[in-house]
């Protein structure tokens, strides 16, 4: 252990005079094992103050750092019918979905969002990697409809941030028909003109990534996201040899071609506005902190459940 | 010679004693053994009909990768005419796990695609067990733009147990190509039908399955998952398949009640193993009259249905 954990944290605790201390408040880079408060990793949006390794980020939080003051207003997605198959395997499929449910305290995998970044009108979805493994069912496949035909509706470009460890099996084949029904989404903003730009996050794998998240007319990942279609330890099964060092990383799919773009999160802000602003023909953006929009009356209307920053 | 599955070995002896009855009755030993054979016959007879008459989803896995099922090779030679293959995606290679050309179906010049497994060692490591690499899938993509330029139908074949999961095919862009062949099934003005053979693994299968109309023989499987890995991740356990293929609802019959697949192509008694040309002949029926159901209808008209019985799939669920 380090000097943190052995030294500081009861140090803490005696000074505030309380025998426990929430677990929460200190997390452990994944990567360089930095104990980091949860505060200042939260400012500096789940990346390591230390070795800048990204962790998963929650998509409320994201949004939350993402549009103009914090402020969006959530897309509505349909629901779909639940538990399609009467699904269990060990355990059955509606009791994981509570469980999901309550450690994220979200519906489903998917949070799909519209308001403006740098004051440029746009509809976002991140995928919610916590909520089983953020993968891909009915739930995911509405949502990325509901986004796509949100923004085609206001003329508005698409963001989609992926991250999932694939199809969900709990819904077998309906999952699986995820693959062709998101790309169907993709082709209704193609056909509208409007720019769709993927955000690759940390996994993207399986159908998700032989789906939608490789179709954006911009493709940025996150530094050292896994981003692959099968997973490095099938392959090593399959080919029985040792995969390369950063094999199916980020960076090594930008030498192979694979990406437009590595960017870091905490600049991922200014580079979505830059690009969208220039594919829409737009001048530049102004850049700093900007007061929040006016909120739009419309909108505001149908879903009374704004999220708040 | 015929591969005996698993669950066919009672089968296999009784098929077995028949034959060697025959056998000694042929050597002349001047017992007449031939009443005693048909019997024999009749008893296996009536169990592969039991057999066959319900075969538990794993069993229905076996059966669609069963090494004598006839693959896309014998249903392109025996249903099409003037087939001329095309290769090569024109970047990388030319991946023999997929194969594809211009044909012709009921003398109409088509395209058609299809995933090939082989029949022997050699042909088998050619073709890479049916596992394609992203060039398959750009070689289908090409194809398919190929067909739309010139207004030619496209005829799928799917029987694969999924991409190839291997380093190169990975550093080549796997995923990219998949959702790229998925994408093109969907910008097509032609008309798009799709049979599967034998197993349909995953976004390998997607990559060419994204039809106007899905057939599907009726112990052919399509899944999300093999059972193998499914039982592995969810069960932490390889050995449960059975449960796992129970689970993920993979047969033609639960495909068609869910809307994914429009009709169940029936197979001969047994599988289609044990009568390839009868298997081949109900493929190729189902194949033209899919493609007579979408005749007269425009590009647009096409393009615009096939988006529409995706987003509407599923909706459902079982209960539909």
């Amino acid at each position: 252990m380090n000097w943190i954990s052995n030294y500081v944290r009861p140090r803490i605790n005696s000074l505030f005079s309380r025998r426990e201390m929430p677990e929460n408040l200190w997390s452990k880079c994944d990567s360089c094992g930095t104990m980091l408060f949860h505060r200042e990793l939260r400012d500096n949006l789940e990346v390591c103050t230390g070795c800048a390794h990204h962790m998963p980020i929650a998509p409320r939080r994201r949004f939350e750092a993402l549009f103009d003051g914090g402020i969006f207003t959530e897309v509505k997605v349909p629901a779909p019918v639940s538990d399609p198959l009467h699904f269990r395997d060990q355990k059955k499929y509606p009791e994981r979905l509570r469980a999901a449910q309550k450690e994220t305290g979200e519906a489903e995998a998917m949070l799909v969002a519209e308001g403006e970044i740098g004051r440029t009108p746009v509809v976002a979805a991140a995928q919610d990697f916590r909520f089983m493994g953020g993968s891909m069912g009915m739930y995911v496949g509405n949502a990325i409809i509901a986004g796509a035909e949100r923004a085609v509706a206001l003329k508005r470009p698409f963001i989609l941030f992926a991250a999932a460890g694939g199809a969900r099996m709990q819904e077998g084949i309906l999952s699986l028909m995820q693959m062709p029904r998101t790309t169907v989404a993709v082709e209704m903003l193609r056909e509208a003109g409007l720019p769709y730009i993927v955000v690759l996050t940390h996994p993207t794998t399986g159908g998700v990534t032989a789906s939608y998240a490789m179709l954006g007319d911009v493709q940025i990942a996150e530094p050292g996201a896994l981003i692959c279609f099968a997973g490095p330890r099938v392959i090593e099964q399959t080919i029985r040899e040792k995969l390369p060092e950063g094999f199916q990383r980020a960076e090594y799919l930008l030498d192979h071609g694979m990406l437009d773009r590595v960017t870091d999160r905490r600049s991922l802000r200014d580079e979505l506005i830059t690009i969208l602003r220039m594919l829409l023909r737009l001048p530049p953006a102004v850049k700093g902190d900007l007061p929040p929009p006016e909120p739009e009356p419309a909108a505001a209307a149908e879903a009374p459940s704004d999220a708040k920053a | 010679m015929i591969t005996y599955l698993e669950f066919e070995k009672p089968l296999s002896e009784i098929e077995g004693k028949a034959a060697e009855l025959r056998a000694l009755a042929k050597s002349g030993e001047g017992v007449d053994l031939s009443k005693e054979a048909e019997a024999l016959d009749r008893k296996a007879a009536e169990m592969l009909r039991e057999l066959y008459k319900s075969l538990s989803p794993w069993q229905k896995c076996q059966v669609a990768r069963h090494p004598n099922r006839p693959h896309c090779k014998d249903y392109i030679e025996a249903l099409f005419t003037e087939f001329t293959p095309l290769a090569g995606d024109r970047n990388f290679a030319d991946d023999q796990a997929v194969m594809g050309g211009l044909a012709r179906f009921d003398d109409r010049p088509v395209i058609v695609i299809g995933h090939e497994k082989g029949h022997d060692t050699q042909t088998r490591i050619a073709r890479n067990f049916g596992m394609a690499r992203p060039e398959g899938y750009r070689k289908a993509i090409r194809l398919m733009d190929l067909a739309e330029r010139f207004g030619l139908p496209v005829i799928t074949l799917v029987d694969t147990p999924g991409a190839y999961p291997g380093k190169g095919a990975e550093e080549r862009g796997q995923a990219e190509a998949i959702a790229r062949s998925t994408q093109k099934c969907l910008q097509i003005g032609v008309p798009l039908v799709s049979a599967i053979i034998g197993e349909g693994g995953s976004g390998g299968a997607v990559a060419l399955a994204t039809a106007d109309r899905v057939a599907m023989l009726e112990h052919s499987v399509y899944s999300v998952i093999s059972p193998e890995g499914c039982a592995s991740i969810l069960w932490k356990d390889a050995e449960k398949m059975r449960e796992a293929a129970e689970a993920l609802r993979l047969t033609a019959q639960d495909l068609a009640k869910l809307g994914v697949i429009d009709r169940i192509v029936p197979e001969p008694l047994g599988g289609a193993q044990r009568d390839p040309a009868a298997s081949i002949a109900a493929v190729g029926k189902a194949l033209g009259e899919m493609l007579a159901e979408l005749d007269g209808k425009t590009g647009a008209q096409l393009m615009k249905a096939r988006r529409r019985r995706l987003l509407d799939l599923g909706a459902k669920g079982l209960a539909a």
